[in-house]
């Protein structure tokens, strides 16, 4: 046993060419929220509380689709989605449609510990968002020049499409019409055990870029992107809809307790039945094994374990 | 095999002394949905189209879901609805509906024509009308019975913070009613063809006197709603405990993972939920049915080829 933490900045086609320009800061920002989680597990915080303030350090971090850097709807605006749940107590909280509140992933916090709810989205989270104080800005802070642009070119792919007369209805188009190559399914996510065996998990995201005004995806629904129980703790990352219908989360701490499957093979299992190309999650135990899976490109990942191991990594090889 | 259909019109805290000007036209509701279903399937119709006969129960005043739907604390009204295909697993979800007559119809269009599974609040509206769907005043889905309640709740709520109550407390399990009719329904359709395709559809209100902007379980694939190559299940209750216990999904989990039979399965999920708080009806791609629930009663009816039928409220089948 000991503690063990683990996080995520999203999984997709992130190309093994990424420019340093582009992969560094990210690096950075997951070194550094591991640090804090990492500070926050010695210092014996719950780990609800360790996984909340990673989150926000990745909401506010501008290089993850999250909070500040949020993908665009394709009206060009920002709804952002955030989920917690406790391993021990089931108790979960759960957001969605939320436009100027700094952190989504505390206001999911808030709906968990004050409301009799789980799940508040749009006008009403809004609201509520306001009523319990929480810091709210204008939409624009957490637009960046980049999701403009990439908006841009996303709507312009889907043009081309129509013009070779495909039909509107088709999945989006898996970046490939990104110039830059910039993978956008990203997601940001949370997971920690304490040497007590609590177990928590926290996902907050922007969605996908160009995505219908008032779409949700996997981050806020209860066993798709975010799940804990008290045997495991998982974060999911990749195409919404793909994640939704795998019950990814769900799936993994299923399997373990039914079949009897450590963490890693439940993770393998859940993952294998996912499409290509479509999902990562990480994972950590009641009794601190972590698990970091990916069917993508890449996957902007780190962990740390109370024996010392740590890792911060995006394609198959850790780079530290 | 052969094919199978159950249908759920909420699962709670249903006395056993509900009056009969309360319970017969549920019970008519039920039976006509039935048959409608019944017709259906021996018309060969697909089942995710034979589901969707759910559009009746929200069409009925005397049901959760659609005209009838229970109010938010603003006293209006936000709907949701959940549909889904157990062979392709293709689902549709919406949330924070407010003019749209037939929710389902909305879930069934975001998962035919759209490449998302789940829209919400105002962007669902926009698509529904982007579609053409048969939209009306909000006032169209309000019933007296619904006023009442919404003020008995309120009430109730008062009635706890002069007691000192916490505010974040459980709402409470209808004790406050004063006609002890328990609103915690919402209608659901499951059915499975002779060729094992199977589909689930769950729509409703929501809860009484929830916050705005409050979803539950029911477009929460996986917790009421879920369908695979096993099963079909649409659960009903509090929603809360629905969506921790992601019911449905583990229904077909407990099948697939641990080799049980469909209502081994379905019992066993029902029983892991606190007492008092979920039903659900769930048929599996060999035609079987189960009905379970851990509350008092739970508005139901299934069939199945062979020519057996139920429609129940308590324990005892009424016929």
């Amino acid at each position: 046993m000991g503690w063990a933490i683990a996080v995520h900045g999203g999984a997709g086609d992130i190309p093994l060419s990424l420019p340093p320009e582009k992969r560094l800061p990210r690096e950075a920002g997951l070194r550094r929220c591991l640090d804090v989680g990492i500070a926050a597990l010695k210092a014996h915080n719950h780990p609800l509380d360790v996984v909340e303030l990673v989150v926000r350090e990745l909401e506010n971090n501008p290089h993850f689709n999250a909070g500040k850097g949020s993908v665009l709807t394709t009206s060009g605006t920002v709804e952002m989605e955030a989920c917690i749940m406790d391993g021990k107590t089931m108790k979960c909280g759960a957001v969605s449609g939320v436009s100027t509140v700094v952190n989504a992933i505390s206001l999911a916090r808030l709906v968990m510990d004050k409301t009799p709810h789980i799940y508040l989205a749009f006008d009403g989270a809004e609201a509520f968002a306001r009523e319990q104080g929480l810091e709210t800005v204008e939409m624009s802070h957490f637009i960046t020049p980049e999701n403009i642009e990439r908006l841009k070119q996303a709507q312009e792919a889907d043009r081309v499409q129509l013009d070779y007369t495909q039909p509107i209805q088709k999945e989006v188009p898996k970046d490939a019409a990104l110039a830059d190559g910039d993978s956008q399914i990203g997601t940001v996510g949370c997971v920690a055990v304490d040497n007590e065996g609590n177990l928590a998990t926290a996902t907050s995201t922007g969605g996908i870029v160009n995505k219908m005004v008032g779409r949700i995806g996997d981050t806020p629904i209860i066993g798709a992107g975010t799940y804990a129980n008290h045997l495991c703790a998982v974060s999911a990352t990749g195409r919404g809809e793909a994640i939704i219908r795998g019950t990814i989360a769900r799936d993994v701490a299923a399997v373990m307790e039914f079949k009897g499957l450590s963490l890693k093979e439940a993770a393998a299992y859940a993952m294998n039945r996912v499409p290509r190309g479509n999902a990562g999650l990480i994972a950590v135990s009641s009794t601190g094994e972590v698990a970091m899976l990916f069917n993508t490109t890449g996957m902007f990942r780190a962990c740390a374990t109370e024996d010392g191991y740590s890792e911060i990594s995006i394609w198959d090889s850790p780079i530290e």
